[in-house]
């Protein structure tokens, strides 16, 4: 379970974060807004990219951010990025092993943990082949094998279906739906894809211009008035 | 699950499984194998001993570059300091050379201990900038190192800590290894310890320090997530390269015997960062190119009369062109264009000396 409350973030006279205070359980949650609502500000201050000017996060009992950004990943925060972030100069299988290392889970079973995340995203490619020859889905999966491999917490996925083609979506759909029993980590994911949001998620919550509007089921939240004024901009 | 994954599970046991080389991995291993067989045997047989100096230089300066091209390459920071580390290394190791009898290979170790400290503390304030501040930095530091050097003078022999004795008329010379006090001996010592470096950076490279400096010159958000330190392998980095630099500082005092502050000049940075591009700061060849540019070039012009003052003007131009159609470097550029050749002639040769043959 992750508490934020009041957490507020501001770059110079803008104000990213407005005092949003939610409880996400475990699962899958959705997180929703239209652009600039603040939503990859959150998971930056989550990631510990971002300092806040005010509140706290507790993730499972623990102050998140007090710890060191990157000892966030040891502890067991882990990411994909708007804009795909695999490493191309490495192999599928070192960037996956990249994060296992540094996430002090010991050496023993690191090839097994890793060829593990790799399967369970379904990437059809040689876990040897260097990432610079992958298309631009099945870099997504490397990202989000990245994000599962060892034992992670908190998974936070930031438009992973951004881009891809509908076939591609659906198959990253199934890969989400899956990682909250797969890996026991509590998984928030943003898109503006609201079919992948409501296959994915059993709740989720709404910002606007920093602000939370809304939160609840799914369902519920995407038939609310100010959710539809928010992003049809209708007055 | 997908077949190639499933496949690669089997085969894995839960213990580390060694993976088995490919084809083209094991061609570029034997022709490497071939090529330093050729140098450490062949070549000093066949060179006169002008070259073989200039060898023993080249096997040096690859050194060099070879550590500024890990920091430029592999971890995207730009040093403009190098001359002024290997001079730390030589002055340590010529101290070390005259004040103990030290076997040659401690020595060298010592020297590049005690850069790595150097460059430490150099690296420390400077790690907190970037790019063309990082490389102005640097230099303003290799400029006052410079300064430093030229005030107390590389040891020649003397008494105390700087060893200096400026008014002796017959300065010894800095000593070599007894195993190598012939000039071709050195060149192979020179050669052997050169390996050893390159042999300490593949193995940075291909371990967890390679997938690390990778994750952050692509991405330091990136690397965060991943949680890797960011400024603790930086800084492995920056300790890396002053190491060998510094090594490479202790083979240079023993290789010319003399050292002076002379033999550092500031600008000497510049080239070297030049060249290091040119060779390529992706692949390891591009050190050895980059050595062969830096020292056999100049040798081979003076040696025909040419002045190597053209270096310079050649070198901007090199520089011009591997950022404009190389940026992977000589040893990426001339292996491509060379199958590309291999591939034309091919076509050529199939289609018949008559023409279209088909």
């Amino acid at each position: 379970m992750i508490e934020v409350d009041g957490l507020t973030v501001r770059y110079g006279g803008v104000t990213s974060l407005d005092a949003m205070s939610l409880t996400f359980e475990q699962g899958t949650c959705g997180l929703i807004g239209p652009n600039g609502a603040g939503k990859t500000t959150f998971f930056n201050v989550l990631s510990g990219f971002v300092r806040p000017a005010a509140g706290a996060v507790r993730a499972f009992g623990v102050d998140l951010l007090s710890m060191a950004h990157y000892r966030r990943a040891r502890w067991g925060v882990r990411r994909t990025f708007q804009t795909e972030q695999a490493i191309e100069e490495l192999s599928v299988f070192d960037n996956v092993a990249m994060v296992h290392e540094h996430a002090r889970l010991g050496g023993a079973s690191r090839r097994a943990d890793v060829l593990d995340a790799i399967t369970f995203t379904g990437l059809d490619a040689d876990p040897e082949t260097t990432v610079r020859t992958l298309g631009a889905g099945q870099r997504r999966l490397v990202e989000v094998a990245r994000a599962v491999v060892g034992r992670p917490r908190l998974v936070l996925l930031d438009e992973p279906a951004a881009g891809l083609p509908d076939g591609e979506t659906s198959h990253l759909a199934e890969v989400i739906q899956r990682i909250p029993e797969h890996t026991g980590a509590l998984t928030i994911l943003v898109d503006h894809d609201m079919s992948l949001v409501s296959a994915c998620c059993a709740t989720t919550a709404v910002l606007d211009f920093g602000k939370l509007i809304a939160s609840g089921p799914t369902a519920a939240v995407l038939r609310d008035d100010a959710v539809i004024r928010a992003y049809l901009g209708v007055a | 699950m997908s077949g190639t994954v499933r496949a690669t599970l089997e085969r894995a046991s839960p213990a580390r499984i060694t993976r088995k080389p490919t084809r083209p991995q094991l061609i570029k291993a034997s022709i490497t194998t071939v090529l330093l067989l050729f140098a450490l045997f062949a070549l000093p047989e066949l060179l006169s001993l002008y070259y073989i100096d200039t060898m023993t230089q080249v096997a040096v300066y690859s050194m060099v570059t070879l550590a500024l091209g890990l920091l430029v390459g592999r971890v995207g920071l730009f040093s403009l300091g190098q001359a002024a580390v290997l001079a730390i290394g030589a002055w340590a190791a010529a101290r070390l050379l005259f004040a103990t009898t030290q076997p040659y290979p401690l020595v060298l170790l010592e020297a590049g201990l005690i850069t790595m400290v150097a460059g430490l503390l150099i690296g420390l304030p400077a790690l907190r900038l970037r790019g063309l501040y990082l490389a102005l930095i640097t230099l303003m530091l290799a400029g006052s190192i410079t300064v430093v050097l030229a005030t107390v003078n590389f040891p020649n022999g003397g008494h105390g800590f700087l060893g200096y004795n400026g008014g002796l008329l017959h300065i010894p010379p800095i000593r070599r290894p007894s195993i190598a006090a012939s000039d071709p001996a050195y060149y192979r010592y020179s050669v052997v310890i050169a390996i050893v470096m390159f042999v300490l950076v593949l193995a940075h490279i291909k371990t967890r320090p390679g997938r690390a400096w990778a994750a952050i010159r692509q991405s330091e958000p990136a690397a965060l997530a991943a949680g890797i330190n960011i400024w603790f392998y930086k800084l492995w980095a920056f300790a890396l390269a002053s190491f060998i630099t510094g090594v490479a500082g202790g083979v240079l005092a023993g290789a010319i015997h003399y050292l002076y502050s002379i033999n550092f000049p500031t600008q000497d940075s510049i080239t070297l960062l030049a060249v290091t591009l040119m060779g390529g700061v992706f692949s390891l060849w591009g050190a050895v190119v980059a050595g062969f540019l830096y020292q056999f070039l100049p040798a081979l012009l003076n040696n025909w009369g040419v002045s190597a003052d053209w270096l310079i003007i050649l070198f901007g131009l090199g520089v011009l062109q591997v950022l404009t159609t190389a940026p992977a470097g000589l040893a990426d550029q001339v292996p491509r264009d060379l199958r590309r050749l291999r591939h034309l002639l091919g076509r050529r040769l199939r289609r018949g000396p008559g023409g279209d043959g088909a």
